[in-house]
């Protein structure tokens, strides 16, 4: 198949299985483009969020933009993005000309209680298959749980957490550097 | 001209709201004020389906919102002038990461940048679930009263457990995600 139309078909259904933001999209992404398609991997999806946060924009954009760039270029990031966008524009489309009354609907709202407790869980399961590849020694650990605090209890900027960390992982990183050198040194 | 308003404020709201779709709500309440072209009544309308629709919510709304203001055409305007901003921003980002891939010190900024970012979606997996599982009764200072919302409890453990049977582990995320519709319709959850 050509890859462009790969782009396009796989992103439409990453946009078709989301249910609610850029972060229900995630386990779907994993499945699709990490486990399917070899695209990007795990500790990869965990920069593009890390950016997509800090960045302006829909993080679901930001993150299908990255993908398919990094895979296809310029037109590459495009695709994906317009094939992620396609879904929500027919459905949405046909919803708001015929059903206007769609959120009101008693089922639609039983429905979508069983799938936000069913989305809690999925996303659940990707954050634990992404701490593998990024949560890797203790000072991650820490950083871990100190920014899931940060965010959970106080609701701190998320562009100020991951620009704080970045600098700090650039730090530890760098001390570590110099500890070797010097323990090189003395042997 | 009415399409090259919707793109231009639309292309605003992606280059300016920085977070993910929620964070566009502001943007819309300014738009809806300023343009007169929805009421903060039909904005409430209009996040609640793009809620409960497939799609990443930004770009629900901003098709929502463009479809009401300019038919099929106003929807696609919309969206992509949402888009837009963040496709250019991101193309020069990713290029710009991609030279500097090899350079250590970038991989040194993502060795605590990886862990943040798989902290924040932590976080806004917690965020999901008090606002799916739990009901917040009341709110006094920092004294939050809660009721867990059982069946709802009781479909996500089920679900949960499910996801981890080695038979089943393979099965698409969307499957489970139709079969909690169903269970929801059935269970009047």
């Amino acid at each position: 198949m050509n890859v462009y139309l790969d782009l396009l078909l796989t992103f439409a259904r990453v946009g078709v299985c989301t249910f609610g933001g850029g972060y229900a999209m995630l386990p779907i992404l994993q499945r699709e483009v990490v486990e399917k398609k070899g695209w990007a991997t795990d500790a990869e999806l965990t920069d593009y969020y890390a950016i997509g946060q800090c960045t302006p924009g829909v993080i679901a954009v930001n993150t299908a933009t990255f993908i398919g760039h990094k895979y296809k270029g310029i037109l590459g990031g495009i695709v994906a993005t317009l094939g992620m966008v396609f879904p929500s524009l027919v459905i949405i489309s046909v919803i708001a000309a015929f059903l206007q009354n769609f959120a009101d609907n008693v089922y639609v709202v039983h429905a979508f209680n069983g799938i936000r407790a069913c989305v809690c869980v999925l996303i659940f399961n990707a954050v634990m298959k992404l701490r593998k590849s990024t949560v890797i020694d203790m000072p991650t650990a820490v950083i871990f749980l100190v920014v899931f605090l940060l965010s959970a209890i106080w609701d701190l900027s998320p562009a100020i957490l991951v620009l704080v960390c970045g600098v700090i992982g650039l730090a530890l990183k760098l001390m570590q550097e110099r500890r070797g050198q010097k323990g090189g040194d003395e042997t | 001209m009415l399409y090259l308003r919707l793109f231009y404020e639309f292309f605003k709201a992606g280059l300016f709201a920085v977070g993910g779709g929620l964070a566009t709500v502001p943007f819309l309440t300014d738009m809806g004020a300023s343009t007169g072209w929805f009421t903060n009544a039909e904005l409430a309308n209009m996040i609640a389906i793009s809620e409960s629709t497939p799609g990443p919510m930004g770009v629900n709304m901003a098709t929502y919102v463009g479809f009401e203001v300019g038919g099929v055409l106003g929807a696609i305007v919309a969206t992509l002038g949402l888009v837009c901003p963040s496709i250019i921003i991101i193309i020069i980002i990713a290029a710009f990461l991609e030279k500097f891939r090899s350079s250590k010190y970038v991989e040194y900024v993502f060795y605590g940048l990886r862990p943040a970012s798989t902290g924040l979606i932590a976080a806004a997996c917690w965020g999901v679930v008090t606002i799916s599982l739990l009901t917040v009764l009341s709110t006094e200072g920092a004294v939050v009263t809660f009721s867990l919302n059982w069946q709802l409890v009781l479909l996500a453990a089920v679900i949960y457990a499910c996801t981890h049977l080695e038979r089943l582990k393979k099965l698409h995320p969307i499957i489970w995600i139709a079969l909690s519709a169903v269970a929801g319709i059935v269970f009047q959850m």
